[in-house]
């Protein structure tokens, strides 16, 4: 276990320690106050260079990482890359390689096969990689960033602060995760930071859905969902990945929405104060009722805002200690 | 007249290791026990402590030569053989394009015939492997091939392996089978279990393997066929192959180094050289494994030799190509498997020569196909493929140093127990202090 992503790589959630966890979402903290300045910035990483490296579509992610790169006043190289390296011709090692001969302090990468990201680490070790999601293994600053919005909202109804309360308000708490387990890395970092942090968590998916041996999850599988919806303090759903075969492990999408899609008939079972998330972007009406999304106990548009600062604090925390301008 | 004196080795027999020197004129044994003077122009190998007995018979190796000559060729897989003991070994079919016909065939045989070593050849049961057509079985036979198999995958489609299975039968061939049954593991990138599920890899089912070895143990009841299971990964694999031999079923199974030596947590760290299929499985299958070949219960060790270029191994897990090097530390993995004892020395040979050179029907010679004779005792009068085997030696495995053209060793930077000292073949001396002549 990890106490702190200092200097380090952030691969996986799956070796950081409540400490960790805690440390990145308090510096998170911090950060949120620079997007409310007029003048959004801080000269934390002036003179540092972050390339953003997807090989795999993404919009959101991928700007976020930017913004909260540029927020920090480093330099971003921006490279779109072919989904597959394969069909590029081009091996992984080769690519980073080219990229790293630009002169990089930081590499942001997203990749459509599992451990790409660990891989890459391998091959350029005097560069921090940030996994910014690879297949189904892991999404990190994701995981990090559904804590942060969690405790930020019970710190918000507790009248304290995420800084004060520290992994308190994660004692106990009920998680219900709901859907395409199976295919999602954001349910894979979800479930350590939850459960690093001292919530309980159940997931509720179909059997085709849920990964093939979860024997060794630190997760229960709800017998009956619309329990578990009474349970849960907090409901996380996923989108439903048809590109990854999803659609054929299931009967149908009609099925999957009325065994485990969150209508509104199974959202007026929730207790009011239930917080609903979902990392984006929506099947609205296959895994989430358009209304449902738009409730406001729905927390969908607040995880995307808290995910520049989050990201800002992951990118600050590991370039630490690279010897720029005395900056850091 | 050629001569070659290996003096005061231990001659492993099948049962009895005795110490003695072993002299070989002319490509054979001429005499062993007190051989007395060495004739003056005779070469000699002290051969004291180490284990002097058949060489190594590799059923299972993968040449690339013809299509991928960048990560190996007939001459440089024979190289990487010859250090790791070999005086045999059997090509298989999945070149490029693959060893379906006896046009291909005799290409790979009249290669094979350049190098010091006997290279047999494994034809393809499917045309092209494509498991829909018998290939020319009948043909490839005539040219000497005894194996055959579409390795890589297996024969899918269970009517065409029983047809298979039939139509060899009176060609006194066995075939081959890549146990997995590719639609359970399609996908799958490595061994399905919580391993796999955390790491987000697809998973390669145990049962995709178990199926097909339960599936192929009923055809050959059926068909009354020969059939050889290519690397048996897992305890219950292992236990239907064992079972179904003691029933009286012609078949046979060998086990490759990695599987046990190696087990799923190998891939933790995504490294695409420890990518193999079938996978490497869980602890309990890497010590079902070793349990089996402590007991004398397998037939064969079979590297599975498996060179890929680098640029492919570095490739995602998932997109990168499946397979290990193994020619090279097979014997030392092997040895330290049985136990590093003294008492070993029979089964070594045994797994590593004896039983593959059996299988690979290579324990006669045959002059029409330029073969010489493989895995048989150390008499006068029978072919020299002998190996001297060091039992003290230790070495570290360094990927910048093996034979091979490839360089995609699991084991780079491991010490190893054992070590081949000297590799005679045909009588000839070709590696010696592990270093090729």
């Amino acid at each position: 276990m990890i106490d702190s992503i200092r200097g380090q790589n952030l691969l996986t959630l799956d070796d950081l320690s409540s400490r960790a966890i805690v440390e990145i979402l308090d510096t998170a903290e911090s950060f949120v106050e620079v997007q409310r300045r007029s003048v959004k910035k801080v000269p934390a990483l002036k003179g540092h260079v972050v390339a953003s490296l997807f090989f795999e579509e993404s919009t959101r992610t991928r700007l976020s990482f930017e913004t909260a790169a540029k927020r920090l006043s480093a330099d971003v190289l921006s490279l779109a890359v072919a989904s597959s390296s394969v069909k590029k011709g081009e091996s992984l090692r080769d690519t980073i390689s080219t990229i790293d001969a630009l002169g990089i302090d930081a590499v942001v990468m997203r990749h459509s096969s599992s451990g790409a990201a660990v891989q890459v680490s391998r091959y350029v070790p005097h560069v921090r990689v940030i996994n910014a999601g690879d297949g189904q293994h892991q999404h990190p600053t994701q995981g990090l960033l559904d804590a942060f919005t969690v405790r930020q909202i019970l710190a918000e109804r507790h009248a304290t602060s995420g800084l004060e309360s520290g992994a308190e308000l994660f004692k106990g708490l009920h998680v219900l995760i709901v859907g395409d387990v199976r295919h999602s890395r954001v349910a894979r970092s979800d479930i350590h930071a939850y459960t690093a942090l001292g919530a309980e968590v159940k997931v509720a998916a179909p059997g085709t859905l849920l990964a093939p041996d979860m024997t060794k999850w630190p997760v229960t599988v709800a017998d009956d969902f619309d329990e578990a919806l009474q349970w849960a303090d907090v409901v996380g759903l996923l989108r439903l990945q048809r590109e990854r075969g999803s659609g054929s492990l299931v009967p149908s999408l009609a099925e999957f929405t009325s065994t485990f899609g969150l209508t509104v008939e199974r959202a007026r079972m929730l207790r009011p104060e239930t917080i609903i998330m979902h990392p984006g972007p929506m099947n609205r009406g296959v895994e989430i009722d358009s209304r449902v999304a738009d409730l406001p106990t729905a927390a969908i548009a607040r995880q995307v805002s808290n995910g520049v600062p989050v990201r800002m604090a992951t990118l600050f925390l590991s370039m630490a200690g690279l010897k720029k301008d005395g900056s850091i | 007249m050629s001569s070659l004196v290996i003096r005061n080795g231990y001659i492993v027999g099948e049962d009895s290791v005795e110490v003695g020197d072993v002299l070989i004129v002319d490509g054979v044994i001429a005499a062993t026990g007190d051989v007395g003077e060495t004739p003056s122009h005779a070469v000699e190998i002290d051969a004291e402590g180490c284990w002097v007995g058949p060489g190594f018979v590799d059923l299972h190796t993968h040449l690339r030569e013809p299509g991928r000559e960048e990560a190996e060729t007939i001459e440089s897989g024979a190289r990487a053989a010859a250090v790791g003991g070999f005086t045999a070994l059997v090509a298989m079919p999945n070149t490029e394009p693959p060893l379906d016909n006896a046009a291909l065939v005799a290409y790979v045989l009249e290669q094979g015939a350049r190098t010091p070593l006997d290279i047999a050849v494994a034809g393809a049961i499917t045309v092209g492997r494509e498991g829909e057509k018998l290939a020319p079985m009948a043909e490839m036979a005539a040219l000497g091939v005894r194996l055959f198999t579409d390795d890589g995958v297996g024969v899918q489609d269970p009517s065409l392996m029983r047809r298979a299975l039939t139509y060899a039968a009176p060609l006194g061939v066995r075939l081959a089978q890549h146990c997995e049954d590719e639609l359970l593991a399609a996908g799958g990138a490595m061994n399905e279990g919580p391993l796999s599920s955390r790491l987000g890899l697809g998973g390669r089912p145990a049962l995709a393997e178990e199926l097909m070895v339960m599936r192929d143990i009923e055809l050959v009841r059926l068909t009354g066929g020969s059939l050889h299971f290519l690397h048996l990964s897992t305890a219950r694999s292992v236990a239907m192959a064992i079972q179904a031999r003691r029933e009286g079923l012609d078949v046979t199974f060998e086990v490759a180094p990695h599987h046990f030596t190696l087990d799923e947590n190998s891939c933790e760290g995504f490294d695409p050289i420890f990518k193999v299929h079938p996978p490497l499985r869980g602890a309990p299958d890497v010590l079902a494994l070793r349990e089996a070949l402590r007991a004398g219960l397998v037939d064969a060790v079979a590297t599975d030799h498996a060179p890929h270029a680098p640029e492919l191994k570095d490739l995602p897990f998932d997109e990168a190509p499946p397979g290990m090097l193994g020619l090279e530390h097979v014997a030392s993995l092997t040895f330290e498997a049985l136990g590093a004892t003294p008492d070993v020395a029979s089964l070594l040979f045994e797994v590593l020569s004896r039983g593959p050179a059996r299988i690979a029907q290579l324990r006669r010679s045959d002059a029409r196909h330029r073969l010489s004779a493989h895995g048989g005792a150390l008499v006068t009068g029978e072919d020299a493929n002998i190996v001297v085997f060091d039992p003290h030696a230790r070495w570290l495995v360094q990927s910048e140093n093996l034979q091979s053209r490839a360089k995609n060793t699991p084991y780079d930077g491991r010490e190893l127990s054992g070590r081949v000292r000297s590799t005679v073949a045909k009588g000839r001396l070709i590696v010696n202090e592990g270093l090729l002549v």
